[in-house]
């Protein structure tokens, strides 16, 4: 049977994340951007919200479980709040969702409880690496057995809070087949070079990831190692979740402004130029959200077509909130274009959100 | 509860309109594109005992379609909307201009179902199981507006003693033909009874084929869906009794059934012409798809852009396109099936079917270079049919006015 309505269960969550949402991460989200860093608090009020805490059975600390679905629910009002702070706040997913769905049951027990217990802590992602052409099923970094361990090898780039980072999962290439180890800050031959500086996201800091001969004890899955399209696509429908919700806040603006905004005797939304502008971009998002609704639900129904539907979803997802924060600015018209206005940073950040890959996870 | 789950009872229709698609269409496909005029009675005859066998099959999916309603049947939310969209899916993958000859209640069933009483359903929509195969149309457009209607109806109703009169020109109605001359159907015709009152006058009456007054004049000549006849409908001094005139004869200045009945026709036809449009879409990306690996290309997922090549792209672009476009459909006909006013949602899906059917199709021709421009495929002809979903049941201009007047809560006087 088809269905397009969240449960009631679900809905109470978005209504909680959206309250969030508006009444904590928009209000900061302009200083946020400016300084540079995001005030504690934020993030901690919204780790509190429990996302990454819902998604872990008990026997590891949690108390729910895994639903791609209610992820990218909570992902669009995450994005629809502020993308910097929303991936701050599901940075810590990327480290335990991936061990949830490929740790053996020693590592997960292990390594879930101390990220997902207590206060919001920088468990985070090494996953993307600074080439044009970076395609995660064939990263660069490499990964070899050495002495019932591993040595690693490579460079990787927008690592989340690497600075104040309790542990890495670093992703690498091993015998062709990608991999996650988990690195403990400080290890020998882990470099953190200095903060990156972006076009967009800049409320959360990210840094690059020097890995020279670094020695890795535990390879997530173990001997037999992991499966890597799986963690992949659900990084994919998160970021696509997370666009979503982006795009809606920068047409919901565009909207209101454009019925208040007024040139030759009326509102500018009363203007087809403007009202099929907005039509496009709304019908855009709608459009989207369901095939990132399918996708999320493919992965929960572990169908073959997922990883395909995902790859679209993102994709699909990145296009949609350049054009849709594009066409915000543009409404807005020079008014767009300065920064007291939201529409400009929503625009920078929307150019971040493919490639943030890997490093948010629902 | 969200889900994807395709039901058992819909994977069954799409596998039988599966069959009569490859097999009852795809084989006469380029005959009817090239004989213009001529009817499809083969596809016709055997869709009609198809239909029937399963029980028939109307744009009336509730009760009040002539078929007995068991008391005892679970309240189950309808599929039949869903279903409805999945065969114009089908059907329109076999044959665009085919589907729109299958003898299954069109748009004049349609504004039967959104508008009629549940005697007049009883009344115009039975007729569908009989013995011969029956068609319906929807008379709107006049020579002088298209996107206008119905608010500029010119053609009149006049009431005179336990009748009404009807006077004036309907072109551009689709299957008018089969629906008046061919088979004992029924043409809607949008009329106003007071020329005064604006669009509050204007109402639709059923006129049944065989009436005197009402002919058929013209038959167009068209780019596409050649197989599906296009006609010009005159009527003069045209008598139809009293109570063919579907929902309350009364002027309304305030209400405006008449009107609203039109909008909740095309509310319930509009997902149902997105889908038809999504099934020449696909047929043009398969065929596409299918040339390409033949031509020993491979077609490979996942990779950043850069990386790929021109034709990897454009169809990761498309596939992506027309599975979100298909998305919207299924929204939108589940939203009718659960009775919710789908005015937004509907307008949407036709917005992006009809432009994904366009793109599709063009690029499709585009990519293949002299395959594409051949007869040889059918993908030329697809090409040609895709384009008519932009336009008719609202252009895709007009459906965005619709869109957005929904999200700015703006009336039709705000924003024109």
């Amino acid at each position: 049977m088809y269905g397009f309505e969240p449960t009631d269960e679900q809905r109470m969550l978005v209504e909680a994340v959206q309250r969030f949402a508006q009444k904590e991460m928009r209000p900061v989200a302009h200083d946020a951007d400016e300084a540079g860093e995001l005030p504690p608090a934020l993030i901690e009020k919204g780790w509190e919200l429990g996302l990454l805490q819902a998604s872990i059975p008990e026997g590891y600390g949690g108390f729910g479980e895994r639903s791609a679905v209610t992820g990218v629910l909570a992902a669009e009002e995450l994005g629809w709040g502020d993308l910097s702070a929303a991936l701050a706040v599901l940075a810590p997913n990327a480290f335990a969702l991936p061990v949830l769905a490929a740790g053996t049951e020693e590592q997960k027990r292990q390594l879930i409880p101390p990220v997902i217990g207590g206060e919001w802590k920088p468990f985070v992602a090494a996953f993307v690496e600074p080439d044009f052409d970076f395609y995660p099923g064939e990263m660069r970094t490499s990964a070899a057995a050495q002495n019932g361990g591993y040595v690693l090898n490579g460079v990787k780039a927008l690592v989340p809070y690497a600075e104040q980072a309790q542990s890495f999962l670093v992703f690498a290439a091993q015998d062709g087949r990608i991999q996650a180890f988990v690195v403990p800050a400080g290890t020998p031959g882990l470099t953190i070079a200095g903060r990156e500086k972006l076009l967009g996201l800049q409320a959360i800091p990210t840094y690059r990831l020097q890995l020279k001969d670094v020695k890795a004890e535990a390879r997530l899955g173990g001997e037999q190692g992991m499966l890597f399209e799986p963690i992949l696509a659900s990084s994919q429908v998160a970021l696509a979740g997370l666009a979503v919700g982006l795009s809606r806040g920068a047409f919901e603006y565009a909207r209101d402004y454009a019925k208040e905004r007024e040139a030759f005797g009326g509102p500018i939304a009363q203007k087809q130029s403007i009202a099929f502008t907005l039509a496009d971009m709304a019908i855009e998002v709608e459009a989207i959200r369901l095939l990132v609704w399918e996708a999320a639900w493919m992965l929960d129904a572990a169908r073959d077509e997922a990883a395909k539907a995902a790859y679209l979803a993102l994709t699909g997802a990145a296009d949609m909130a350049m054009m849709v924060t594009d066409r915000a600015v543009q409404i807005l018209g020079g008014h767009g274009y300065i920064r007291e206005h939201p529409v400009e940073r929503w625009m920078r950040n929307a150019r971040g959100v493919a490639s943030y890959v890997g490093l948010a996870m629902v | 509860m969200i889900s994807f789950e395709m039901p058992n009872s819909i994977r069954k229709t799409v596998t039988l309109m599966q069959t009569v698609a490859e097999n009852m269409m795809r084989p006469v496909s380029r005959h009817f594109d090239e004989c213009e005029h001529e009817i499809p009675w083969d596809y016709i005859n055997f869709t009609h005992e198809a239909l029937k066998a399963m029980g028939g099959g109307t744009l009336a999916p509730s009760e009040g379609n002539g078929r007995p309603k068991d008391p005892d049947a679970p309240k189950r939310p309808s599929l039949a909307y869903q279903r409805l969209a999945y065969s114009a899916e089908v059907l329109s993958w076999g044959d665009a201009g085919l589907y729109l000859c299958t003898p299954a209640g069109m748009l004049g069933a349609a504004a039967v179902q959104a508008t009629g009483t549940p005697e007049q359903k009883q009344r115009f929509l039975s007729r569908y199981r009989g013995d011969k195969p029956v068609f319906d149309a929807m008379a709107m457009t006049e020579t002088h507006a298209g996107s206008e209607m119905p608010s500029a109806t010119r053609t009149t109703a006049i009431r005179e003693g336990d009748q009404w009169v009807l006077n004036g020109e309907k072109i551009f109605v689709t299957a008018g033909r089969k629906a008046l001359v061919d088979s004992p159907g029924f043409v809607v015709v949008w009329a106003t009874v007071d020329p005064g009152a604006g669009r509050a006058g204007v109402k639709p009456f059923v006129v049944e084929a065989g009436t005197p007054g009402c002919s058929v004049t013209k038959q167009e000549h068209k780019l596409g869906i050649r197989a599906s006849d296009t006609v010009s409908i005159l009527l003069q001094d045209c008598h139809v009794p009293l109570d063919n005139i579907l929902g309350s004869p009364e002027v309304q200045t305030k209400t405006e059934e008449g009107f609203k009945g039109a909008m909740a026709t095309f509310d319930a036809s509009r997902p149902l012409v997105a889908a038809s449009a999504l099934g020449i879409a696909r047929a043009a990306l398969e065929l596409l798809k299918e040339c390409l690996e033949r031509g020993g290309v491979q077609l490979r997922f996942g990779l950043p852009r850069s990386r790929m090549t021109n034709l990897e792209r454009e169809l990761a672009d498309l596939e992506a396109l027309h599975r979100s476009a298909w998305l919207l459909v299924l929204k939108a006909a589940w939203s009718a099936d659960h009775r919710r006013r789908n005015t937004l949602e509907a307008a949407m899906a036709k917005v992006r079917a009809g432009e994904a059917v366009v793109r599709i199709t063009q690029k499709a021709v585009e990519l293949l270079g002299p395959l594409g421009l051949s007869q040889e495929h059918l993908l030329e002809k697809w090409f040609r049919d895709a384009k008519v979903n932009d336009l008719y049941e609202g252009t895709g201009q007009i459906n965005r006015l619709i869109v957005a007047r929904q999200l700015l809560g703006y009336s039709r006087r705000q924003l024109s």
